[in-house]
């Protein structure tokens, strides 16, 4: 999927299909009943060429919360998080069909400009990727692209206020002019974590992010995401159970492209109503 | 003839020493293969090498002696006044033997001493020839039958063709070092001689080049002036011409074939762009010549501007075009290099694609680009046909790229075209502006590949 990526963008946004008039209308609260929705998705499908690879995935995101996607491999988890972000503009035969909405606003509409739609929803990859500038570079670079900052001084308490949010300040406060990708590896995602909060986002999206990384880093992310959540909407795709249980209020499971159960975190794990989930969450496939 | 055909046994009498060594394998290894410490194959390589290396050899020692040998035993074999004469006679006087040997023209009446000394050269190279053959014929048998004899299953041919065929490596690999220290000894001496005639400082910064010298005492002519900074102005001015034209365009496609064009557009444009850097140069030189000066002169006409025939500004910029391929494909591989990740780290900032390309492709590929670049001016300081037609001879010390200025590698060609003499500074000159411009394209090439392979560390 997102390794096939090729690396020429496509003029203008995949093309969206009108959504079915019987679709349901939006809804601003959903079954579960607490907290305001974030993202609303409704009969979102994704296709690459032929191939389908979602089909019809009806999902809320809600504010302040974190919403955490597991399956196995190849599942679409990752196709669905890049759908949040219009990520998947950048695959030229990629195809998103169905509704996606932020905040009420359908992310797909003319009105939205796709450059403050990420700015408005940051990401935060698999393996971590900082750009090969100083660490100070890197964060401040988007609030230089967004003009967040008016002054040198203003930059500079961003800087210091993401890496502070980040958990990283501590440990590179001496060397901010050092390159980023000196750090080590969780440094280094922790980095691309203050990076994205830099922006100001709404929601983050995190795609794997401790795949890469030790389990003492990993633990520093995990508690760093439960702090996020106060500020922020957070969604994780996660391969592991275990990160799931622990860091998501929501949980939903994806197999073969289809959200096949999405609930309260505890409910999935608990007490799963799908025989898929269940046989995914004991272990017996997946 | 007769060598080629000796050449031919030779080489079938160690195809039949491979085929022989294998099947004495499998007969020793009498149905078990596993007996034998290696495949079968490489017992018949073994004895093939046995069987041709020594006999080879031989052939190609006596090969490159045979006409020293021969000839001084002619030489001894004239009458003693003959081989008094001085070493140049001496050597007209062999040439006619061997013309007469071989049934050419001679220039001189053929007396019966020439003739006699002719057949002895004759019988000579045949004697030679024979004894040679007998020689490696006999070499290659016994090479045969002793590596046969040699194999058994505890025989490790494996490891001993392995070594043989690591010494072949080697031996190819030291041929191009060995080409290129040649060369530039080469160089090195004659440009010795020369600055043993004109001093190295009057070369180095001396403003006037005016390499005609007279060649006779009495003669009217000019002393010769050997100041080559003229020259390097003239090669840099229009390098640095070609670089301007070359640098943007080479720059901006290998950015819009990489990050903006749609994969079939690229597919089509990248080979097209390439052809460029296969058409040959004279071809450049000829449009640079013909059509883009006349252009430039008539345009310049049109605006005031007075624009010489033979400017430096025409060669510059078709020298540029001509470059532009090496620009963007090194530009265009470095950009693509750039992992995705970081563009996508970039986009999702909500950064634009103009502003992701300037700010994190651009100098992510930096080093590498500044590398492209680096070869690419090497290459346009090498560059001489479209100089020759389009840029003139005039050494004029200028930077005006409007008049018409000459380059080393064009003074370096009217040097050295036609018949030269060898003692004097004029032609000797061309060996010393060789060994200047190596030494600076030497520069430019190292300088690049340190910065390209810095980049490389980069990512992994």
């Amino acid at each position: 999927m997102a390794d096939s990526t090729p690396q020429a963008m496509p003029q203008e946004a995949a093309p969206i299909s009108e959504p079915p008039p019987a679709a349901e209308p939006l809804k601003t609260s959903t079954d579960s009943g607490n907290g305001a929705v974030k993202f609303a998705s409704r009969k979102v499908c994704v296709y690459y060429g032929e191939k389908q690879a979602l089909f019809d995935v009806d999902l809320d995101v809600l504010k302040n919360k974190v919403t955490a996607l597991i399956g196995p491999s190849g599942c679409g988890k990752s196709t669905y998080l890049r759908c949040l972000n219009r990520m998947n503009d950048t695959i030229p035969i990629c195809r998103v069909t169905g509704e996606i909405s932020l905040d009420g606003v359908d992310i797909h509409s003319k009105a939205v400009d796709v450059v403050h739609l990420r700015a408005r929803v940051g990401m935060v990859f698999q393996k971590p990727n900082p750009f090969p500038k100083s660490i100070y570079d890197n964060i401040a670079y988007g609030p230089r692209i967004h003009g967040i900052a008016s002054s040198k001084g203003e930059l500079d308490d961003i800087v210091q206020s993401s890496l502070e949010k980040a958990g990283l300040l501590k440990e590179v406060h001496d060397r901010l002019q050092e390159p980023g990708t000196g750090l080590s590896g969780g440094q280094q995602q922790r980095l691309c974590i203050a990076r994205a909060v830099a922006v100001e986002p709404e929601v983050i999206l995190m795609d794997e992010p401790c795949s890469a990384l030790d389990p003492i880093a990993t633990a520093r992310i995990e508690e760093l995401i439960d702090e996020l959540r106060e500020n922020y909407t957070i969604v994780i795709v996660t391969h592991s159970m275990q990160q799931a249980a622990r860091v998501s209020q929501r949980t939903g499971f994806f197999h073969l492209g289809e959200l096949v159960e999405f609930g309260e975190t505890e409910q999935i794990f608990t007490n799963p109503q799908d025989e898929r989930t269940q046989g995914y969450i004991t272990g017996r496939f997946g | 003839m007769q060598t080629a055909i000796l050449a031919v046994t030779l080489a079938v009498l160690t195809i039949i020493g491979f085929y022989m060594g294998r099947s004495r394998s499998v007969s020793v290894a009498a149905g078990n293969l596993r007996r034998l410490h290696s495949l079968p194959g490489y017992y018949g390589y073994y004895v093939a090498l046995w069987c041709g290396i020594p006999a080879f050899a031989v052939l190609a020692t006596w090969l490159s002696l045979e006409t020293t040998i021969v000839e001084t035993l002619v030489i001894a074999s004239l009458p003693e006044t003959t081989q008094a004469l001085p070493e140049s006679r001496l050597n007209l006087l062999i040439n006619d033997i061997r013309n007469l040997a071989s049934g050419n023209i001679v220039s001189r009446e053929v007396d019966p001493e020439l003739q006699a000394a002719a057949e002895r050269y004759q019988s000579l190279r045949q004697t030679g020839f024979l004894a040679a053959a007998a020689v490696t014929l006999s070499l290659a048998i016994a090479g045969l039958a002793w590596g046969r004899r040699l194999i058994g299953p505890g025989l490790k041919a494996r490891n001993q063709v392995e070594t043989v065929v690591r010494v072949f490596l080697i031996v190819s690999s030291t041929i191009a070092i060995l080409t290129t220290i040649g060369i530039v000894l080469s160089l090195l001496f004659e440009a010795i001689r020369f600055f043993a005639l004109v001093s190295p400082l009057e070369f180095l910064f001396g403003l006037k080049w005016s390499p005609q010298t007279a060649l006779r005492a009495d003669q009217v002519g000019s002393s010769g002036l050997f100041g080559a900074i003229p020259l390097f102005s003239g090669t840099l001015l229009i390098s640095f011409i070609a670089m301007c034209v070359a640098g943007p365009a080479g720059l901006l496609s290998a950015v819009y074939m990489s990050e903006y064009a749609h994969p079939r557009m690229r597919a089509v444009a990248k080979p097209i762009l390439e052809i460029l850097a296969g058409i040959p140069t004279v071809v450049y030189g000829f449009f640079a010549a013909l059509t883009v000066a006349p252009f430039f002169r008539n345009t310049g006409a049109g605006v005031g501007l007075e624009i010489s025939s033979e400017s430096a500004l025409a060669a510059g910029v078709v020298m540029g075009i001509m470059i532009i391929p090496f620009v963007s494909s090194i530009s265009d591989d470095v950009i693509t290099a750039v992992p995705q990740a970081m563009r996508e780290g970039s986009y999702g900032l909500g950064a634009t694609r103009s502003e992701t390309i300037r700010q994190v492709i651009i100098p992510a590929a930096l080093p590498g680009i500044v590398g492209g670049f680096l070869l690419a001016m090497s290459r346009a300081i090498g560059e001489t046909m479209i100089v020759v037609m389009a840029a003139g001879l005039a050494a004029n010390l200028t930077v005006n790229p409007f008049e018409a200025v000459t380059t080393v590698t064009v003074q370096i060609v009217t040097l050295l075209i036609g018949d030269q003499e060898f003692d004097s500074a004029k032609t000797l000159a061309a060996f010393a502006l060789g060994l200047m411009l190596f030494c600076v394209t030497l520069c430019l090439n190292v300088i690049a590949l340190h910065v390209v392979n810095k980049y490389r560390e980069q990512y992994e």
